[in-house]
């Protein structure tokens, strides 16, 4: 079964019109993403680097990943209002992108392992922490996080 | 020589042309300068947000500042460069462009603002490094920075956009803002 008519139907929904023949909705959603996307960035970068051993490493990492977990949660939740809007106004196009398929690969990859994985291995305690495999755990969040980031960039490139 | 001038002479130079014309390079530097906003105003955010108390408030400002420098530094210095190949890629509609005028101004007044907080405020840090919620001119510099920096963001993503361009007919401010007046194609 294709999923363009859902695609299809998608961007003839009444968001996805009015996003689409307003001057400046895509733009002003678009940067609301962008601003999401520094926060998000910020949060993630910030314990991943503890991870690996760097940034406030006299600090706990469980003290330090719960602390900046509710800008995590909150900025991803502006991403993916915004997110979804930006694709409603243009379903069509992403159905035939392949960095939309990337980034949405990425994108279910990144969250399942932040919030399985790698939540287990941060709210640890040190005692039972394992350095190789928090470093580990830290590449593999920055790799899935960072195709994620790329891969959206790379949808306004292409065609 | 005016700064138009200079930008017409850049934009005749070899290197801007093959940028502007590039069919990867430009997008890359692009890709590059955008995620860099994570490691950039990602981190300075956190710490702007521990002036406030609204994150880390067990951790000392200080510790936050010092351990996190480095990083926003060489963040910083990616930003710039790339910032200054985009520039250098297309100088001439960029100098007249009001979003990117405006950024100038914002990136300015950010640093302005950088400079006070460390030269004035962050100077007495250890008098309330361990506070909670940070003072009120450290807070003052830490909501200032959060806005300042958000509007950096979003003007800069506007410069992609035509709506005032200097090629077709605008508003009387809009030729003043962007200095249309001396606009050669």
């Amino acid at each position: 079964m294709s999923l363009l008519p859902f695609f299809v139907w998608c961007e003839a929904s009444p968001a996805g019109s009015a996003i689409r023949s307003s001057p400046w909705a895509f733009a002003v959603i678009e940067s609301v993403h962008l601003l999401g996307l520094a926060a998000i960035g910020g949060a993630v970068l910030f314990v991943d680097l503890r991870l690996l051993g760097f940034g406030l490493r006299r600090q706990p990492v469980a003290s330090l990943a719960r602390d900046v977990q509710p800008w995590l949660v909150g900025s991803l939740a502006v991403m993916v209002t915004t997110g979804v809007a930006l694709f409603l106004s243009e379903a069509v196009k992403c159905y035939y992108s392949t960095p939309f398929w990337m980034k949405m690969t990425s994108l279910l990859l990144a969250t399942v392992f932040t919030f399985t994985v790698r939540r287990r291995v941060a709210m640890a305690d040190d005692a039972s922490a394992r350095p190789l495999r928090q470093k580990l755990v830290a590449l593999v969040s920055l790799v899935l996080w960072f195709g994620v980031g790329a891969s959206g960039r790379w949808i306004g490139f292409s065609g | 020589m005016s700064l138009a001038h200079l930008c017409e002479w850049l934009a005749a130079t070899r290197g801007s042309i093959a940028l502007h014309e590039s069919l990867y390079a430009y997008p890359l530097v692009e890709s590059v300068h955008v995620l860099t906003l994570c490691m950039f105003v990602g981190l300075a955010a956190i710490l702007d947000l521990r002036l406030l108390g609204l994150t880390l408030r067990r951790v000392a400002v200080s510790e936050v500042a010092t351990r996190l420098l480095p990083w926003m530094v060489v963040g910083f210095l990616v930003m710039m460069t790339t910032g200054a190949l985009l520039f250098y890629a297309i100088p001439v509609r960029s100098f007249h462009n009001v979003f990117f005028r405006l950024k100038m101004i914002m990136l300015l007044a950010a640093g302005v603002n950088a400079w006070v907080f460390h030269a004035r405020v962050y100077r007495r840090v250890f008098e309330w490094d361990r506070d909670p919620i940070a003072p009120k001119a450290a807070r003052v510099g830490g909501v200032l920075s959060l806005i300042l920096w958000a509007v950096i963001i979003v003007s800069g993503r506007m410069i992609a956009y035509n709506w005032f361009d200097c090629d077709k007919p605008q508003a009387a401010f809009v030729v003043w803002a962007a200095g249309c007046d001396g606009y050669r194609r």
